[in-house]
């Protein structure tokens, strides 16, 4: 994949954790019906936890949001939730699920998602660190930020936990910095792509 | 050129100066001398998660670039082995996901008591843990006597450590707690002994138990069964192998044998989903039919 011919964003990919689950429901409320690119959540959370995250997302949006099993095809205005127990990498085209150990004591592990997600989808990659308790997402937002992909934050100063954003502030200075309501408006009108393009 | 700093945990990641390309042809030309020199074919794995544990063994060996690992894994056995362990080891535990075991207690389990004897297979067995669930399941069940267990694995390091039974001992809370959300009937303790750091289980657990090595990339069937595990193994491959793997899954079961999956995955996007019908709504438990 060369890095030439920027026609527009195929992917976002959103990670989180403490206080994640009120900043994802106002994230996918503001995406409008025809939102054409791919939406991969991250959330931290217990291993046994069911699929209420995905019914409570659901209730909060006309796109729609399943539970990624391995192999699902990424498709544009899909919204996609990373499993408990799980590393949740991105491919070209699909999802693939891992079981290697957890990643600063995380599984499934946002960097490692992002980083996946930077390395198939490069330059057409927006990520999105939202609140959280830890700093797991900002190397990862780092990978997407070097392939020329979109970096954003969750301002630390609106975020229920500040941690997380401000871990991925650091970590990558360009980001751009971004209260939620105004986060939500930027992403839907960002040109988009097709993340199916590149199955392979 | 440096990896990206962070604090504390390594990367993981490719340096700085990034061309996709280029590293795709160094994995492919890696894996592509593992195959010839070693005879393991990782060729058709996942690429993400390859990729992903490439780049941590490079930085493991104090390496810069997948092809300084090429170099180090052909001319040192020793690093191979390392990179084997890191390839092929998964982590995993007793009684994982408990309502699968509670599922096939319930849907399984009856079908089971129909055969006069009991073949089952663990493809990719790992270090054991859900082979000795297994067994302790068909124990209580009444089933143990009559059935035999075949646990394969590609790596024969994890088949030796599975082989003796020993688990760590502070995963014992946590594999009890799975014990009984899975509708264990006994006590868990009753299966092992704590020794210094680990909890050997009781050998006579191992009596139907037969540990080999078996290579599901090239390796055939070896006989035909009544029930296949192979659970949070076939994400490791690419589409192309895994509709492989379950052609060879589908020839070694009998009809109307079951086959199991790890709970995020699915015949769905296999070439095989009419082959087999669904045993339960919310397990990966699939019967064999045509």
């Amino acid at each position: 994949m060369a890095n030439n011919g920027a026609v527009g964003y195929d992917l976002v990919v959103v990670g989180t954790s403490w206080g994640g689950l009120a900043a994802l429901r106002t994230l996918v409320a503001g995406l409008p019906g025809d939102f054409q690119m791919a939406v991969a959540l991250v959330q931290h959370r217990h291993k046994e936890s069911d699929h209420l995250l995905r019914t409570l997302l659901q209730e909060r949006t006309a796109l729609e949001v399943c539970e990624v099993e391995d192999k699902m095809p990424l498709q544009h205005g899909r919204i996609y939730v990373a499993p408990p127990d799980y590393h949740t990498l991105v491919e070209p085209g699909h999802f693939s699920l891992s079981t290697e150990a957890p990643v600063r004591f995380s599984r499934p592990s946002i960097d490692v998602t992002f980083q996946s997600a930077a390395d198939s989808y490069g330059h057409r990659t927006v990520g999105i660190v939202l609140t959280g308790a830890n700093a797991d997402g900002s190397a990862g937002l780092r990978r997407i930020s070097d392939r020329g992909g979109m970096a954003i934050v969750q301002d630390p100063s609106t975020a229920e936990s500040a941690l997380m954003p401000a871990a991925a502030v650091k970590a990558v200075p360009r980001a751009r910095v971004m209260e939620l309501s105004d986060m939500v408006k930027f992403v839907a009108q960002l040109p988009a792509g097709d993340p199916e393009r590149d199955e392979r | 050129m440096a990896l990206p700093v962070t604090d504390g945990e390594p990367l993981a990641g490719p340096p700085h100066a990034y061309n996709a390309d280029l590293e795709h042809l160094e994995i492919e030309l890696l894996l592509e001398g593992v195959y010839r020199h070693y005879g393991f074919d990782f060729r058709s794995y996942a690429f993400a998660s390859i990729r992903r544990r490439l780049w941590k063994r490079v930085e493991g060996e104090g390496l810069r670039t997948i092809s300084d690992l090429q170099a180090r894994i052909l001319h040192d056995p020793d690093a191979m082995e390392r990179l084997l362990l890191d390839l092929s080891v998964n982590v995993t535990a007793m009684f994982r996901d408990p309502t699968f075991y509670k599922e096939f207690r319930a849907r399984v389990i009856p079908l089971l008591r129909t055969y006069p004897f009991i073949r089952i297979w663990h493809a990719g067995c790992s270090t054991g843990e859900e082979v000795f669930s297994m067994a302790i399941l068909l124990e209580e069940e009444g089933l143990y006597d009559r059935a035999r267990l075949y646990a394969t694995d590609i790596n024969d390091v994890v088949l030796q450590r599975a082989k003796q039974g020993i688990f760590p001992l502070d995963r014992m809370q946590e594999y009890t707690d799975n014990y009984i959300k899975a509708g264990g009937t006994r006590s868990f303790s009753e299966y092992y002994t704590a020794k210094y750091d680990g909890a050997l289980f009781s050998p006579s657990l191992t009596r139907n138990i037969v540990f080999s090595q078996h290579n599901l990339v090239t390796d055939r069937s070896f006989s035909e069964f009544h029930v296949i595990f192979c659970r949070n193994v076939l994400i490791y491959f690419d589409k192309t192998l895994q509709n492989r793997v379950h052609t060879l899954f589908y020839d070694s079961l009998v009809t109307f044998g079951v086959l199991a999956l790890g709970s995020k995955e699915s015949l769905k996007f296999s070439q095989y989903e009419p082959c087999y019908e669904k045993l339960s709504p919310t397990e990966k438990l699939y019967r064999k039919v045509v």
